[in-house]
C-alpha cells in the first residue's frame, strides 16, 4: 500500500505542481539577523484569520436587521453557548490586529523597508492600512446598540460637509434619508462582503510582493540602497541567508501563537463589548462615544479650531493618505537605517504620541458637559460651612441653573468650563456678574434665564470661593473688596 | 483525444498549419472587425448589465424617500413657556427598522406664543443633545455644543443653530414636517 500511496502522492505532485512551485516558495532564502523585528506582519495576517473564522461564526447567529438585530446581540452574549466569548475574541482581536498592523508598518518605515524595490509593497500595505480601519468602523455599526446608531449619525454629519455633494453621500452612506434598516444592511453587507473581499485581494498582492522582492535584510547604518547596485546585493545577503521555512517562519509561528493567546485570555478576562442601549434615537441621555480607534478624531473634532474643522474632517485625511502613498516614492533610495533618519523617527514619534495624546483626551473628554453633575454632585459641604442665607441661596443657583454640568467644585462636576474651587481669587464681584448675565469665552450668557435676585445670590456665593486666608480679587475700577471669609477653613 | 488541428474546421480564408507553423488564422480586415464588433459587444453588455446595477446602487440619492407630515399632538398639550421632548415614530420608516424608526423632536412654545419645532440632533456632528429647563439651554454630549432656548447657538463647536422642522397648525394639533436625518447642507 505504501507504494501505492506514494504513487497517488506523486500524480497529485505534479497535477497540482506542490513541488514545483509551492515548494520553492516556502523555502525562498530570507535573509538572516532578521531576529524578532519582522514578525508584525504575520501576527497581523495570523489576527485577520481568527477574525474571518470568529466572524463566520458570529454570522451563523447574528440576524442583520435594524429590528433584531440588537435581540440577537443580546442572544449571543448571554444565551447563545461560549456566543459571549466569540463576540469578546473577535472585539479584542479587532483591537489586536490594528495595533500588530500599525507595529507592522512603523517597523517596516523605520527601517527602510518601503525603499526599492518594495515601494508598490508599501503602497498596497497602505491600502491595507485603509481597509482595516475601515473594517473597525463598520464593525462597531454592526454592534446596533446607542453608540453604533449615534457613530454612525456622527460618520453622516462628516460626509454632509462635503461641499455640493454632501446631501446625496449622507444617502448614498445611510441607504436612504434616516439611520435605519437600509443602513444596518449595507454595512453589513460592507463589512462582511465588499471591505474583506478587497482586503484579501489587497493581501494576496501584498504577499506576493513580499514574495517576488523578499523579505528586506536588517539595515545597516551606512549601506545606502541604489536601484543600480541593490539587487547585486540583495543576491549575496540572500546566499547568506536561512531558508523562510522552516527556520525564519519559526520566529513568526511563536510570535503569532502568544498574539493570539494574549487575545484570547485578554477576552475571557475582559468579556465582549456591549450591547449597550438599544439603537432608539428618542433616548435623548445618550453619550455616545467611539471604539478607541477613533476617539483621537472624536478628540481632534472637539479640540480643533470651529474654522478648521470641516478642512480638518475632509481635506487632511486624503492628505495623510496621499503622504502614506508618497513615502516610498520621496524617500525611495539612499539611507535605511534609523539611527541615520532623524526625520523619520522623529516624524514617527509625534505621531505616535499625537495619537496616544488624543486618544487619552478622547476618553475622558473634558470638554463634554457632565450631564447629570446638576443634581447628582452635591457642592462640597465644606465650602457652605459659614456662609450667610443669601449665599447658601447663591449655592442652590449655581447647582440649579445648572452651572456644575460645566463648572466643577473641588474637582467634581464637568469640566468644559472652568473648576470655580477659587473663582474668586481671579474675579471680582463685576467681572462675575458680567460673566453670568453675558457669558463669552465659550461660556452661553444666562442674562435671560436669571432673576436679578437670583445673580446677586449667585455672585455672593462665588465671592466666597476662595482660600479662607486670601481677601477677593478687586480691580482697580471698583477698588478693595470688603473683607470677606473664604471657603477654606 | 489528440489535437489534430488539420481536421479542425477552418474558416474562410484560413490556411491549415503546416511544419512552418500556423499562418495568420484571418485576414486582417476580418481580424479588425472581430476587434471592433468585440469591444462594441463589450460595451453593450456593460451598459446592459451597468445601467441597472448603477440605478439601483444610486436609488437612496436618485429617489429619495419624501418627508411627510406627523401629527405631535394636540396644541394644548404644549403650554406657553415650556420646551417639551416628543417621541414620536419617524413616519419615513422601513417595517423592519426596529427601535430606530423612534425619533425625538424639541416642541418649544414661548411666551410670544411662538412655536420652534427643534430636531434634536446637535448642528457639530448629529449627537442627541438634550434640554435643561434650569437653564434654558440645550447640551450636547459629544463635543460639548450648547445651544439658547430659542436654538441659537450658544458655545461650543457648532457652525450654526439648532436645525429647525416646517411645522403648521391645522385643526388645534401641531403638524411638522419630518423624515431625513438633517445634516448642515440638507437641513431640516
Amino acid at each position: 500500500m505504501p507504494g501505492r500511496l506514494r504513487q497517488i502522492a506523486t500524480w497529485l505532485d505534479s497535477r497540482l505542481g506542490f513541488s514545483d512551485v509551492v515548494l520553492p516558495i516556502l523555502r525562498h532564502p530570507a535573509p538572516s539577523g532578521s531576529r524578532w523585528w519582522y514578525v508584525f506582519g504575520s501576527a497581523t495576517l495570523t489576527m485577520l484569520v481568527l477574525q474571518i473564522i470568529t466572524g463566520i461564526c458570529l454570522s451563523l447567529v447574528y440576524v442583520p436587521s435594524a429590528a433584531e438585530a440588537y435581540t440577537s446581540l443580546n442572544y449571543l452574549t448571554y444565551d447563545q453557548s461560549l456566543g459571549w466569548l466569540l463576540r469578546a475574541i473577535h472585539n479584542t482581536a479587532a483591537s489586536g490586529m490594528v495595533i500588530l498592523m500599525v507595529a507592522h508598518m512603523v517597523q517596516v518605515f523605520l527601517m527602510g523597508s518601503f525603499k526599492y524595490p518594495r515601494e508598490m509593497t508599501w503602497v498596497v500595505g497602505v491600502a491595507l492600512f485603509v481597509l482595516t480601519l475601515g473594517m473597525a468602523f463598520t464593525g462597531q455599526v454592526l454592534r446596533w446598540d446607542q453608540d453604533s446608531y449615534w457613530g454612525v449619525g456622527v460618520g453622516a454629519a462628516m460626509v454632509g460637509r462635503v461641499p455640493y455633494l454632501g446631501p446625496a453621500l449622507v444617502r448614498l452612506l445611510l441607504g436612504g434619508t434616516t439611520i435605519g434598516a437600509d443602513t444596518l444592511s449595507r454595512f453589513f453587507t460592507l463589512h462582511v462582503l465588499i471591505l474583506p473581499g478587497l482586503l484579501i485581494i489587497s493581501l494576496s498582492v501584498h504577499l506576493f510582493l513580499v514574495m517576488r522582492h523578499g523579505v528586506s535584510e536588517p539595515p545597516v547604518a551606512g549601506r545606502l540602497v541604489s536601484p543600480a547596485t541593490y539587487d547585486k546585493q540583495y543576491a549575496a545577503v540572500l546566499k547568506r541567508g536561512e531558508p523562510f521555512f522552516p527556520a525564519a517562519v519559526m520566529r513568526d509561528m511563536i510570535f503569532s501563537a502568544w498574539a493570539v493567546i494574549a487575545v484570547i485570555g485578554i477576552a475571557i478576562a475582559v468579556g465582549p463589548k456591549g450591547p449597550a442601549l438599544p439603537p432608539d434615537p428618542s433616548l435623548i441621555s445618550a453619550e455616545p462615544r467611539p471604539d478607541w480607534y477613533f476617539l483621537s478624531l472624536f478628540a481632534l473634532l472637539a479640540l480643533c479650531p470651529p474654522n478648521m474643522e470641516t478642512a480638518i474632517i475632509l481635506i487632511a485625511p486624503v492628505i495623510g493618505l496621499f503622504s502614506m502613498v508618497l513615502v516610498p516614492f520621496v524617500a525611495g533610495k539612499g539611507e535605511r537605517s534609523p539611527r541615520r533618519r532623524p526625520v523619520a523617527v522623529l516624524t514617527t514619534l509625534v505621531l505616535l504620541v499625537g495619537y496616544g495624546v488624543l486618544t487619552w483626551l478622547g476618553n475622558s473628554a473634558p470638554w463634554s458637559p457632565q450631564m447629570d453633575a446638576w443634581s447628582g454632585e452635591p457642592v462640597p459641604p465644606r465650602m457652605l460651612a459659614r456662609v450667610t442665607p443669601l449665599e447658601l441661596q447663591g449655592a442652590v443657583v449655581f447647582q440649579n441653573k445648572t452651572c456644575r454640568n460645566c463648572h466643577a467644585l473641588d474637582g467634581s462636576g464637568g469640566r468644559r468650563g472652568p473648576d470655580l474651587t477659587y473663582v474668586a481669587s481671579s474675579l471680582d464681584r463685576d467681572e462675575l456678574i458680567r460673566q453670568v448675565i453675558q457669558g463669552g469665552g465659550n461660556m452661553p450668557a444666562f442674562g435671560d434665564h436669571l432673576s436679578p435676585s437670583e445673580v446677586t445670590a449667585l455672585v455672593a456665593f462665588l465671592q466666597t470661593l476662595r482660600p479662607s486666608d486670601t481677601a477677593p480679587a478687586a480691580s482697580a475700577a471698583t477698588g478693595p473688596a470688603p473683607p470677606h471669609k473664604g471657603n477654606r477653613p | 483525444m489528440n489535437y489534430e488541428p488539420e481536421k479542425m474546421s477552418l474558416g474562410e480564408g484560413d490556411l491549415p498549419c503546416n511544419a512552418a507553423g500556423c499562418p495568420e488564422p484571418t485576414s486582417p480586415a476580418r481580424r479588425r472587425w472581430l476587434g471592433w464588433f468585440g469591444a462594441l459587444s463589450a460595451l453593450l453588455a456593460s451598459l446592459a448589465a451597468g445601467l441597472p446595477i448603477v440605478g439601483y446602487l444610486l436609488s437612496p440619492v436618485i429617489r429619495p424617500r419624501k418627508d411627510l407630515w406627523l401629527d405631535l399632538g394636540p396644541v394644548s398639550d404644549f403650554p406657553a413657556g415650556a420646551t417639551q421632548l416628543v417621541k414620536v415614530e419617524n413616519p419615513v420608516h422601513q417595517p423592519w427598522d426596529g427601535k430606530s424608526a423612534q425619533m425625538a423632536a424639541y416642541v418649544r412654545h414661548s411666551q410670544a406664543g411662538e412655536f420652534q419645532v427643534f430636531a434634536a440632533n446637535c448642528t457639530h456632528l448629529g449627537c442627541p443633545v438634550t434640554w435643561f429647563p434650569q437653564s434654558g439651554l440645550f447640551l450636547c454630549p459629544c463635543h460639548g455644543g450648547v445651544y439658547y432656548e430659542n436654538g441659537e447657538r450658544a458655545s461650543g463647536p457648532p457652525p450654526r443653530g439648532l436645525y429647525q422642522l416646517v411645522h403648521q397648525m391645522k385643526d388645534g394639533r401641531l403638524l411638522a414636517k419630518v423624515g431625513h436625518l438633517p445634516t448642515l447642507q440638507d437641513p431640516a
